[in-house]
C-alpha cells in the first residue's frame, strides 16, 4: 500500500515536471525536448536527478521554514537562553544514510548510460558495416566541416544525416578547441587539437519534422571572437533520402549557365579556390581545406553559419565578413571586391546546388 | 620603540604593518575593490546579453571582459577576501597574539596585491587576458597579444601569496592554540580556515605547474602544449582542475565556517552536532582532490574515468549534507535573532542547496553532456559561489566588522543590502539554469533572435542590477558607519561565543593582555554562563615581545612585479631582458636583506598593557 503510494506520487511528480519542462525553448533546439535516443536518455537521467533533487529540496525547504518561524525570537525573550544541545547519533545517521540511498539510485542509471552512450564499436569494426554511416566532424575558427569517409564526400557548415539510425561521429579540430553540441539530439563533446574523440547520435524522425526538418548546432567551448557565432545546422533525411543525397554529391559539379555567374566564377577561380572547393569530391589533405566546402552553397538555410541565406546577406559577407563574424579566418585574405564582382560571385555562389 | 612606530604616518604603518589586523583591513580594501571591479564587468557582460544581436561588447573584447571577470573574481576578490577574514578572526579565535610568520603574512598580501595590479594593467597595454579564467592551452597560445601573458605571470605572481598565506595558517593554527584550545575545541571557523590552508597547499603547486609550463610555451619558446611538437593541451585541463576544483572548497569551506559561527551565534545555541560538523568539514576537503575531473566529462576520457569521477562526485554531497542539517538543527529549539549576518546565513541555505542539487545534477556524467558548457552550468556555479561564499563574505564583513573597526554597521541599510542582493541573486541567476537547458552554450558574446533565449537574458539582466543597487548601499553603509557609527563593545553583539568577542573591538595590537586558557568549545560562552565577566588567564600580566613592522615585503612584491614586466615584454624589446633581471634582483636582494639583519622585535611593557586595558574595562 504504502509503496503503492510512493509510486504514484513519484510518477506524478515526474509528469508534472516533464510538462513544465517541456514547455521551455524550442524543439530544434532545446534539451528537454528531446530528439533520439541519446537525447532521450539524457533526458530520463534528468528527470530522475531532478526528482530526487526536488525532494531533497522540499524536505529542507520544510525543516528550514518551520525552523525560521517556530523559533525565532519573541518580544520579551531576549533574555532566553536555550538549551545547549551537542547533537543526535540517530539524527546524523538518518540524515548520512538517506542521502547516500538516494545518490545510489541515481548512480547506477548513471554509470550504465555513461557506457551505453560510449559504445562505438560499429564504427571500429575491422570491416564497417556497409549501412553504418561515420562522419568525421572537423572544427575550426569558426567554422564546421562534415566529411563522409565511406562515401567519398565532404560538406560543410550543414550536417546531413538519415534518421532512426545511429550515427557515429569522429571528432577534432584543425586550431582550437572547440565542442560539437546538437542540444535537441544528444550531449556535446569536445573536439580536441590532440586527438580523435569518438560517440554517436540518434535523428529521430518524428522530432524532425516536429522542429521543422532542421535542428541548431553549436559549438560549446569558447575558442575566439566569433565563438557565439559558430552555429552549425543538422539536416536529418529519412535513410531512402539520405542515401540519394549521397549519390547526388558524388557526382556534383558546377554548372554554370548564367554569363554573370559565369563571370563569377571566373573571380572564384582566382581568387577564392585556394580556400574553398566547390566539388564535395575534394581530396586535397585536411590541412589544404582551410575554408568552408562550398558545392552544395545554395541548397543551405544560412551564410557562414548565422546570416539568413539570401542575396543580400551574402553580399554583406562577402563585403566584409568581420563585420558579420569578428576574427574570422576569410577577412582580408582575397583583396578588395568591386560591387560588380560581388554581384557576379553571387550569382554564382547562389547557384551551387546538388538539390 | 613602539611609541616610535605609532608616530609614523598611516599610509606608511599599514605599508609595512606585520600585524594580522591590519592585514586583514589591507586584505579586505584590496579585495573589496576588485570586487567592485570584477562586479563591473559582470554588469557590462549582463548589458551586453540584455538583448539578441547587441552591440554593446562584441567579440574580442566581450571575451576580455568574460576572462577578466571571472579570474578577478576567484582570484583577485574571493580569495583575498577569504584572507582577509581569516586574518581578522582565527589569530584571536585560538588565543594568539598574531600568526606564526607576521613578516610571511604581510609577503602575501602583496604579493596577492601586485599579482592583481599587474594582472589589470593588461587592460591599459593592449588588451586583457581573452580565453576563459580556465585559460584552456589551445586557445590561450593562439591568443595574439599580451592579455594571456599577463594572466600567466599575474596569477603566479599572486599565486605564490596565497601558498603563502596558506602555509602560515596552518603553522598557526597547529602550533599557536592557547592552552586547553585542543583540536576539537577549535572554533568551526578556525577549522574550516584549517582545511582550507591544507588544501591550498596542495592545490596551488599544480596550478603553479601549469603556468610556468604556459609561461614556457609562451616567453620562452616551450613545447608543452604543442601537439605537434609532442606537447599536449589536455595536460592543461587537468592541471587547471586539480587546482581548479579543491579552489572550490577553498572558498567554500571557510563560508561554511562563517555560517556556522552565525547560526551558533544568533541562535543563541551551540553548534549541532560539533565533531560530524568537524568531519565532514575534512571529508570534503579531502574528497575535494579527488573530483577535478568532472569538469572534463565531455573532453573524451573515456567512460570508466567519467563513471568513476561522476561516483566520486556525488559522495561529496553526502558530508555537505550533513552540514546543511546541523545548522538547520543548530537553530532548532533556538533564540533566532535575525540580525543582518543571520539573515544571510538564513537565505544560504536555501539558495546553496540549490547550487549544491545542481551540482549533482552535472555529477551525473551521461547527463552532464547536455549541460556542461551551457548556461545550467553557469547557473549551478554562481548559486555555489554567489549563494555561498559571497553570501557569507557579506555575511562575515557585518559579523566582525565591529571587531575590525570597532564600529556597528548600520543594521538597517545592512538589511537593505541583503534583500536587495537577494532577490537580484535568484532573478539573475535562477532563469539561466532554463537557458542552459534550452541550449544557450556559455560564452557567448551574443545570441540570435528566435531562439527563446530573450527572455531569460533579459530577467537575468535586471537581477544584476539589483545586485549592483545593493553593492552600492553596502558602500554607503561602510561611509556612514566610518563618519558616525555607533561604537561597539568587545562584545559587539552581545551574543559572541568565542574568543575574539573577548577582546576590545577593535583588539589592542597584543590581542590578549594575557593569553587566555581556553576550557571548553565556545570559550567565551563557558565563561559567561557561569557568570565571569573576561576569560580566565592562563599566564601572568607580562611583557608582550611583538614583531618589527618593515617595508621588505613590499619591496620584495615590488621587485617580481617589475620583473614580471620585463620577462613579458623581453621578446619584442632588447630592454626586457635587463628589466627583468632588474626585478629580480630588488626581490633577492631584500630577501637577502631579510636574512642578514637581525630583527629581535620590541617589546610592551607590562604597564603599558596595564594602562591600556584599563581604558577597555571601563
Ligand atoms: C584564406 C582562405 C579563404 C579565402 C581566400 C576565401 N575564403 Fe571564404 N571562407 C573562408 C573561411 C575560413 C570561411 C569560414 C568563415 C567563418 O564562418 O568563420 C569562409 C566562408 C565563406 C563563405 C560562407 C560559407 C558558408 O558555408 O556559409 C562564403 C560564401 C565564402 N567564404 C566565399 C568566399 C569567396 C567568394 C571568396 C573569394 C572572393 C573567398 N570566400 C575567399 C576562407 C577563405
Ligand atoms: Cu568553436
Amino acid at each position: 500500500m504504502k509503496k503503492w503510494l510512493l509510486n504514484w506520487r513519484l510518477f506524478s511528480l515526474f509528469s508534472v515536471m516533464a510538462l513544465l519542462l517541456a514547455g521551455c525553448g524550442k524543439p530544434f533546439l532545446s534539451t528537454l525536448q528531446p530528439a533520439g535516443e541519446v537525447a532521450d536518455m539524457q533526458y530520463s537521467l534528468m528527470l530522475l536527478s531532478t526528482a530526487i533533487m526536488v525532494l531533497v529540496i522540499v524536505v529542507v525547504t520544510i525543516i528550514f521554514v518551520y525552523v525560521v518561524i517556530r523559533f525565532r525570537q519573541r518580544k520579551g525573550e531576549e533574555k532566553k537562553i536555550p538549551k545547549q544541545v551537542e547533537g543526535s547519533h540517530t539524527l546524523e545517521i538518518i540524515w548520512t544514510v538517506i542521502p547516500i540511498i538516494l545518490l545510489l539510485i541515481l548512480a547506477v542509471p548513471t554509470v550504465s548510460a555513461t557506457f551505453k552512450l560510449s559504445d562505438v564499436k560499429p564504427m571500429n569494426k575491422e570491416k564497417r558495416d556497409k549501412h553504418t554511416v561515420v562522419v568525421n566532424v572537423r572544427a575550426n575558427l569558426y567554422w564546421w566541416e562534415f566529411e563522409y569517409p565511406d562515401y567519398g564526400i565532404i560538406t560543410s557548415q550543414e550536417l546531413v544525416v538519415p534518421t532512426n539510425e545511429r550515427v557515429y561521429f569522429n571528432l577534432k579540430a584543425s586550431d582550437v578547441k572547440h565542442s560539437f553540441w546538437i542540444p535537441a539530439v544528444g550531449g556535446k563533446m569536445d573536439t580536441n587539437t590532440d586527438n580523435k574523440n569518438q560517440f554517436w547520435l540518434e535523428f529521430d524522425q518524428k522530432a524532425a519534422d516536429k522542429a521543422g526538418g532542421i535542428f541548431y548546432g553549436k559549438c560549446a567551448e569558447l575558442c575566439g571572437p566569433s565563438h557565439a557565432l559558430m552555429d552549425f545546422k543538422v539536416k536529418p533525411l529519412p535513410r531512402k533520402e539520405f542515401d540519394q543525397w549521397v549519390e547526388k554529391m558524388k557526382n556534383a559539379k558546377p554548372v554554370v549557365t548564367d554569363s554573370v555567374a559565369k563571370e563569377g566564377e571566373a573571380i572564384f577561380n582566382k581568387s577564392c579556390i585556394g580556400c574553398h572547393a566547390v566539388t564535395p569530391v575534394d581530396k586535397r589533405p585536411e590541412q589544404a581545406r582551410t575554408a568552408p566546402n562550398l558545392a552544395n552553397f545554395g541548397d543551405r538555410t544560412r551564410i557562414a553559419g548565422i546570416l539568413e541565406h539570401n542575396e543580400e546577406n551574402l553580399k554583406k559577407w562577402l563585403k566584409d565578413p568581420n563585420s558579420v563574424k569578428p576574427g574570422n579566418k576569410m577577412a582580408g585574405t582575397y583583396g578588395n571586391l568591386t560591387d560588380d564582382q560581388i554581384n557576379a560571385l553571387t550569382k554564382y555562389l547562389m547557384s551551387l546546388k546538388v538539390e | 620603540m613602539s611609541t616610535v612606530a605609532r608616530k609614523k604616518s598611516v599610509i606608511w604603518d599599514y605599508l609595512t604593518t606585520v600585524d594580522h589586523k591590519k592585514i586583514a583591513i589591507l586584505y579586505l580594501i584590496a579585495g573589496g575593490f576588485f570586487f567592485l571591479v570584477g562586479g563591473l564587468e559582470a554588469l557590462f557582460i549582463r548589458i551586453q546579453l540584455a538583448k539578441p544581436n547587441n552591440d554593446f561588447l562584441v567579440g574580442g573584447l566581450y571575451n576580455q571582459v568574460l576572462t577578466m571577470h571571472g579570474t578577478t573574481m576567484i582570484f583577485l576578490a574571493a580569495m583575498p577576501l577569504i584572507f582577509a577574514m581569516m586574518n581578522a578572526v582565527v589569530p584571536i579565535q585560538i588565543g594568539a597574539r598574531d600568526v606564526a610568520f607576521p613578516f610571511l603574512n604581510a609577503l602575501g598580501f602583496w604579493l596577492f596585491f601586485f599579482g592583481g595590479v599587474f594582472l589589470n594593467c593588461s587592460w591599459f597595454l593592449g588588451g586583457a587576458p581573452d580565453a576563459g579564467w580556465t585559460s584552456y592551452a589551445s586557445l590561450s597560445l593562439e591568443s595574439p597579444g599580451h592579455g594571456i601573458d599577463f594572466y600567466v605571470l599575474g596569477l603566479q605572481i599572486s599565486g605564490f601569496g596565497t601558498l603563502m598565506g596558506g602555509i602560515n595558517f596552518l603553522v598557526t593554527i597547529i602550533n599557536m592554540r592557547a592552552p586547553g584550545m585542543t583540536y576539537m575545541r577549535m572554533p568551526m571557523f578556525t577549522w574550516a580556515s584549517f582545511v582550507t590552508s591544507a588544501l591550498i597547499l596542495f592545490a596551488f603547486p599544480p596550478l603553479t605547474v601549469g603556468l610556468v609550463f604556459m609561461m614556457m610555451d609562451r616567453l620562452f619558446g616551450g613545447n608543452f602544449f604543442h601537439p605537434a611538437q609532442g606537447g599536449n593541451t589536455i595536460i592543461w585541463e587537468h592541471l587547471f582542475w586539480i587546482f581548479g576544483h579543491p579552489e572550490v572548497y577553498i572558498l567554500v569551506l571557510p563560508a561554511f565556517g562563517i555560517f556556522s559561527e552565525i547560526f551558533a551565534t544568533f541562535s543563541k545555541k551551540r553548534l549541532f552536532g560539533y565533531s560530524s560538523m568537524v568531519f565532514a568539514t575534512v571529508l570534503i576537503g579531502f574528497l575535494g582532490f579527488m573530483v577535478w575531473a568532472h569538469h572534463m566529462f565531455t573532453t573524451g576520457m573515456g567512460p570508466i574515468a567519467n563513471a568513476i569521477f561522476a561516483v566520486a562526485t556525488m559522495a561529496i554531497a553526502v558530508p555537505t549534507g550533513i552540514k546543511i542539517f546541523n545548522w538547520l538543527f543548530t537553530m532548532w529549539g533556538g533564540n533566532i535573532r535575525f540580525t543582518t549576518p543571520m539573515l544571510y546565513a538564513v537565505a544560504f541555505i536555501p539558495s546553496f542547496v540549490m547550487g549544491g542539487v545542481t551540482g549533482v545534477m552535472n555529477a551525473a556524467a551521461a547527463a552532464d553532456y547536455q549541460y556542461h558548457d551551457s548556461y545550467f552550468v553557469v547557473a549551478h556555479f554562481h548559486y555555489v559561489i554567489v549563494g555561498g561564499v559571497v553570501f557569507a563574505l557579506l555575511a562575515g564583513v557585518h559579523y566582525w566588522w565591529p571587531k575590525m573597526f570597532g564600529k556597528m554597521l548600520n543594521e538597517a541599510l545592512g538589511k537593505t543590502t541583503f534583500w536587495l542582493f537577494l532577490i537580484g541573486f535568484h532573478l539573475t541567476f535562477f532563469i539561466q539554469h532554463f537557458l542552459g537547458l534550452m541550449g544557450m552554450p556559455r560564452r557567448v558574446f551574443t545570441y540570435l533572435p528566435g531562439q527563446g533565449f530573450e527572455t531569460g537574458n533579459l530577467i537575468s539582466t535586471v537581477g544584476a542590477f539589483f545586485m549592483a543597487a545593493a553593492t552600492i548601499i553596502l558602500l554607503v553603509n561602510v561611509i556612514i558607519t566610518t563618519a558616525k557609527g555607533k561604537k561597539a563593545e568587545a562584545d559587539a553583539w552581545g551574543v559572541g561565543r568565542t574568543l575574539e568577542w573577548a577582546v576590545a573591538s577593535p583588539p589592542p595590537e597584543y590581542n590578549f593582555a594575557q593569553t587566555p586558557l581556553v576550557r571548553g568549545l565556545d570559550a567565551l560562552w563557558i565563561e559567561k554562563m557561569e557568570g565571569k565577566k573576561g576569560l580566565t588567564p592562563a599566564e601572568p600580566l607580562g611583557d608582550i615581545h611583538m614583531p618589527n613592522s618593515s617595508i621588505l615585503p613590499f619591496v620584495i612584491s615590488l621587485g617580481l612585479f617589475i620583473a614580471a614586466f620585463g620577462f613579458m615584454y623581453h621578446n619584442q624589446h632588447s630592454w626586457g631582458l635587463f628589466v627583468g633581471i632588474g626585478g629580480l634582483l630588488i626581490t633577492l636582494g631584500s630577501m637577502f636583506l631579510r636574512s642578514v639583519i637581525d630583527d629581535h622585535g620590541f617589546h610592551i611593557h607590562k604597564e603599558e598593557i596595564m594602562e591600556a586595558e584599563k581604558g577597555v574595562k571601563a
